[in-house]
């Protein structure tokens, strides 16, 4: 189970954090990558030649791709600690859904809000508001997604909270506003060692993302 | 018997999916066909979010979104197994089956395409299926290795569904002798007796393709 783990990463990136925040609940000693997108190194095009993305784990010389499918292979893999999918069939089905709402819903409608303008910004915030007010929905009364503990549902979508200040100035938008639940619960994380360990501090995360946007948008 | 239903939608390859991987595990289950422009009550009710098919109801516990349905299903019956028990091997299936959802706009816009789009669009559906060949696929007989798996399901719509799209749309994405391995893999694919049975018919397929890609073409014009 143990042997070597490399981790293909890059600090902003909300996927590769899912990854980080996983290998640390299971204590999984690991040598983080940095990755240059704009350079990418011959071991990622090696390790991931069909996408050419980070994250990319490479476990015993063989890479495990897409951030959500190296949580699963970590919870598998090291099974002995820290549960991060339910164990009941029924329940890892709900938690396996709405980690793909994450990725479908929230992300998409997430880069709308930093990468576009006008009307196309104005379209991409209100869907990713509602997006976030479904999930909101889903924790109700919860404390995490996951219930009593903090589980996969909670993992995928934590990460993205590292990015709200640069939603909420490029997108001028109030999301405690909006969605008061999900600051909360947001906050909830944050009291966990794994969490506020790896989410880099958003302000230096909208700094990065003025950057990117330039590479969208031109003002 | 367990109290088993699935919602679909003819000729939806995603329900398909479920109904093979269903059909090769031996589990019996009722169909409903369901109306999409004239949602049903149940459906509403059973998958709220997105108000999509397939939906499984499992003891009136509803299963949404086909690749979490199929993983559920792998779980429960787990009687033939269509992922690999190896960690490694299984996140390998999952990457592929992944590939295919995050590539089907490719295919999509082939599909609705017309003019200078329809050329680019083809160009590229043509290189993700030599991706497909040669690093999905490679030596192997089916995705899964020796028999069948999630990713020839994924896949499964390479089978009926790309000749139906490729008559109507009046290009060929697979011309002969340029994909070998996947026109072998299809071969192998519609002669498994589970697949064989399940497959839509191509004759009632063609003329529901034909005004799909009408309606999208003048969808896309207005």
């Amino acid at each position: 189970m143990a042997g070597e783990v490399v981790l293909l990463d890059f600090w902003p990136s909300m996927f590769a954090m899912r990854v980080r925040i996983a290998l640390a609940e299971k204590g999984i000693r690991y040598e983080s990558k940095e990755e240059d997108l704009s350079n990418k190194s011959p071991l990622l095009l090696e390790m991931n030649p069909i996408n050419k993305q980070i994250p990319v784990l490479i476990h015993n010389g063989k890479p495990v791709c897409e951030s959500l499918i190296i949580v699963q292979y970590i919870d598998e893999v090291w099974n002995d600690k820290s549960p991060l999918l339910p164990s009941d069939p029924y329940q890892r089905a709900q938690a396996r859904f709405w980690a793909d709402f994450v990725d479908n819903k929230v992300s998409g409608a997430a880069k709308k809000v930093w990468s576009t303008k006008g009307e196309e910004q104005e379209a991409g915030k209100k869907e990713f508001l509602e997006a976030l007010k479904t999930m909101e929905g889903e924790l109700g009364d919860k404390p995490y997604f996951g219930g009593e503990t903090f589980g996969y549902v909670d993992l995928s979508f934590i990460t993205f909270y590292s990015w709200f200040h640069a939603y909420e100035v490029l997108g001028n938008i109030n999301i405690e506003a909006e969605c008061p639940k999900i600051i909360t619960w947001a906050k909830r994380c944050m009291q966990k060692e794994a969490v506020a360990k790896t989410l880099p501090d958003q302000k230096k995360v909208y700094e990065f993302v003025v950057q990117l946007r330039k590479m969208f948008v031109s003002e | 018997m367990e109290e088993l239903k699935l919602l679909g939608a003819w000729p939806s390859v995603y329900c398909y999916r479920v109904i093979w991987a269903l059909k090769l595990k031996g589990v019996k289950y009722e169909y409903v066909e369901e109306d999409l422009s004239n949602k049903s009550d149940h459906l509403l009710q059973y998958n709220p979010v997105h108000k999509k098919v397939p939906v499984l109801v499992h003891h009136g516990k509803p299963v949404a979104e086909t690749s979490v349905i199929l993983e559920y299903i792998e779980e429960i019956w787990p009687q033939n197994p269509l992922l690999p028990n190896d960690p490694f091997e299984k996140a390998l299936a999952r990457f592929w089956t992944k590939f295919e959802e995050d590539k089907s706009p490719a295919f999509f816009a082939f599909f609705r395409g017309v003019g200078e789009e329809q050329e680019k669009a083809t160009k590229e559906a043509k290189q993700l299926l030599k991706i497909i060949e040669d690093h999905g696929l490679g030596e192997k007989k089916f995705f899964g290795g020796n028999k069948i798996g999630l990713v020839d399901l994924a896949f499964g719509w390479l089978s009926a569904w790309l000749e139906v799209m490729e008559e109507v749309v009046g290009i060929k994405l697979m011309e002969a002798n340029s994909f070998p391995r996947l026109e072998a893999w299809n071969k192998s694919f519609k002669e498994d007796p589970m697949i064989k049975e399940n497959l839509p018919d191509r004759d009632e397929m063609l003329p529901y393709f034909k005004s799909l890609r009408e309606k999208l073409i003048a969808s896309a014009t207005t």
